[in-house]
């Protein structure tokens, strides 16, 4: 009960703590608060269209890459690809349904998904191989992959993928067939959010009740234990977590061009795969959270648009409470370390494990 | 390539090279004593709205002060929450990236109102030192430049000095490979990683500087376009060396300019696929040469060791 119960508070919390930032900053920029923040309600939470087309709309792909980040770090891996991961799998989905057959009907659209999954699951294992065989720092190779991945969606909608009018650089609209159906009609709501929320609450019980999820936890909070003790094999089990996370943020890319943009831009992620973080540290790497913790975060950046356009606030702004939110959180984990008489700072394992370990609720 | 054609290239991979070369410095310093900020990519957009702001006040040169001073003060809030507080130093950098990025387009809006009208700043002109920059095909490239190139060109040998030959530059490296020997021999390494994060702003800060005095001359939102993160990986391609650094970020420029190039030679060749090139060829570097050059040993370490 307990746990449930924090499941709701923690976002809840959070959301209005980010209300309270987002107050003052408003305040101190000169824009009408109650104007700006009735704005922002009415756009993230305004009618049921609203929740549906838009917050939770936008809460999906951060809900798939909210799940990357913390399946990773739950590993003891700082996969912060989630962004370039999305985008390979958003492009290999927007490839496989230009060549699938429509006769298939859902079965179609589900391989186009797994298309998009297995592409970040590969993309991610390049990250991973890297770091597991030849020991290069995720951190940097995910932050290069990030890059490669964006030029070459780039070069996908203006070479291969392109319209068939070579004049805008975007690729062709995925048949009506291969889209993901909507949940409710009327509203831009589709099937994906419920993929996402059956991936987050699987994710939550392999973690809890398998034994690879155990070995995972372990690797992630100690990997030297993990090996010694426990007679894990660490590497495998980081690369396998990576590419797991890397799928995962691919099936987000596969769910955003089948279920909202139905073709491939360039720009098609706004910084998911970043925003991804701060959902995951919120839901303190626990992947149920992380559904509320998405919905937070997807109703603020819903919100977001509408107060630009009623109280031309600038969407910006967004970006600056979710950088504060954050950063109060790794402040709160340190007021936590301290509260416990610094019992994590005495700990052994390599220095990044411990953060994870601190901000991650026993499961 | 005909000379003429060569000098232009050259001049222009200087140009787009500067920004880099300032910002992997400053990060090379930073991630030698142990701290990975990758939020670097937020003080440089910070330099680059100060920059505007500043130089259409008191002028392009005192703007880059003003951009410098801005990156510090972003930096500072990394070094509280990363070095302060003992967080995750990546985690910290990607909510600092996030911060400068919102920060600086909510600001423009509020400065200089809701269209964000394109405003243009007075920009640093170009100096000629006599006779070097009539050397035929790099003397143009190499000393005919604003003072930002200028500033990045004498901080490779200093920085190599400070790093190499100063008392203060061996104890960033020692607390870079082991802080738990440096603090038991007497450094204070958290004080040594805050200076030198908040060098690596300041670097930051004036690489921003420069894309808005030295180039564009104005400011867009995100115009940084992940200047920062190139420059992290100039720093691991560059060996996480002064020289070597310069030559990466030299590289990286090369391919920018060699994307321009091709649009203004009229090839129509895909340049995602130049732009993409120096990130692979950095993977590759960095898979191959395991063990022969590593990053520092406690790079990315969250508790060096609280001194």
């Amino acid at each position: 009960m307990m746990r449930i119960a924090r499941m709701v508070l923690d976002p809840l919390l959070a959301g209005i703590l980010s209300l309270l930032m987002l107050a003052a900053l408003l305040v101190v920029s000169g824009y009408p608060v109650a104007e700006s923040l009735t704005a922002l309600w009415r756009g993230a939470f305004g009618s049921w269209s609203v929740i549906a087309s838009g917050t939770l709309v936008r809460a999906t792909p951060l809900l798939f890459a909210g799940l990357a980040i913390a399946v990773a770090f739950r590993a003891g891996i700082l996969n912060i690809g989630a962004e370039g991961q999305l985008l390979i799998g958003a492009a290999a989905a927007t490839a496989v349904a230009m060549i699938m057959p429509t006769s298939l009907g859902l079965a179609g659209a589900l391989l186009v998904l797994l298309a998009g999954g297995l592409a970040g699951g590969a993309w991610a294992a390049v990250a991973a191989l890297l770091r597991v065989r030849f020991g290069v720092l995720e951190v940097i190779s995910t932050i290069m992959l990030n890059v490669i991945a964006l030029n070459i969606t780039g070069l996908l909608v203006r070479g291969p993928l392109q319209e068939p009018t070579r004049i805008f650089p975007q690729s062709a609209l995925i048949d009506q067939a291969l889209r993901l159906p909507r949940l409710i009609p009327g509203t831009r709501l589709h099937l994906g959010v419920a993929l996402a929320v059956c991936c987050a609450l699987g994710l939550a019980w392999f973690l809890r009740y398998t034994a690879p999820g155990f070995r995972l936890r372990m690797t992630g909070s100690n990997a030297a234990a993990a090996a010694s003790a426990g007679g894990i094999d660490v590497r495998r089990v980081m690369f396998s977590a990576f590419v797991m996370s890397g799928a995962l943020a691919g099936l987000g890319g596969a769910v955003e061009v089948t279920g909202v943009t139905y073709a491939l831009y360039e720009n098609l992620s706004p910084g998911y795969g970043y925003t991804a973080i701060a959902v995951a540290l919120l839901a303190r790497l626990n992947p149920a959270s992380a559904i509320g913790a998405a919905v937070v975060f997807g109703s603020l950046e819903a919100g977001a648009s509408a107060m630009q356009r009623d109280a031309q606030v600038p969407a910006g702004l967004v970006g600056v409470v979710e950088a504060c939110v954050i950063l109060m959180l790794l402040a709160s984990e340190w007021i936590g370390a301290k509260v416990q008489g610094m019992r994590s700072l005495n700990r052994g394992g390599t220095p990044h494990d411990q953060v994870l370990e601190a901000s991650s609720s026993p499961a | 390539m005909s000379s003429p054609v060569l000098a232009d290239f050259l001049d222009a991979s200087v140009r787009s090279a500067t920004p880099l070369l300032l910002a992997a410095l400053g990060e090379t310093v930073a991630e030698r004593s142990g701290v990975i900020n990758v939020g670097i990519e937020g003080t440089i957009i910070a330099g680059c709205l100060a920059g505007l702001v500043a130089a259409t006040v008191v002028g392009p040169n005192a703007a880059l002060l003003a951009a410098g001073i801005a990156g510090i003060g972003i930096a500072l809030v990394f070094v509280v929450v990363a070095i302060g507080l003992a967080a995750d130093q990546i985690i910290t950098g990607t909510a600092i990236t996030m911060l400068g990025l919102g920060l600086t387009s909510t600001l423009y809006r509020v400065i200089y109102g809701d269209g964000g009208a394109a405003l243009s700043a007075p920009t640093l002109s170009v100096i000629g030192i006599p006779l070097l920059q009539d050397i035929p095909i790099v003397g143009r490239a190499l000393f005919r430049q604003p003072l930002p190139t200028y500033l990045a060109e004498l901080m490779v040998p200093a920085i190599w000095y400070w790093l190499h030959r100063t008392q203060s530059g061996l104890a960033i490296r020692a607390t870079g490979e082991n802080p738990g020997a440096s603090l038991a021999s007497g450094i204070s390494t958290r004080r040594v990683q805050m200076m030198a994060v908040l060098f690596g702003g300041m670097c930051g800060g004036l690489a921003g500087g420069t894309l808005v005095l030295a180039q564009v001359g104005t400011f867009t939102e995100g115009m940084s376009a992940g200047r920062g993160f190139v420059a992290i990986a100039i720093v691991a391609l560059g060996r996480w060396h002064p020289v070597g650094v310069a030559m990466a970020a030299l590289f990286f420029g090369m391919a920018s300019a060699l994307q321009f190039f091709f649009q203004a030679l009229n090839l129509n060749l895909p340049y995602q696929i130049f732009l993409a090139l120096p990130y692979l060829l950095t993977l590759l570097a960095l898979a191959l040469t395991r063990g022969v050059y590593r990053a520092p040993a406690a790079l990315g370490a969250r508790k060096a060791v609280r001194g």
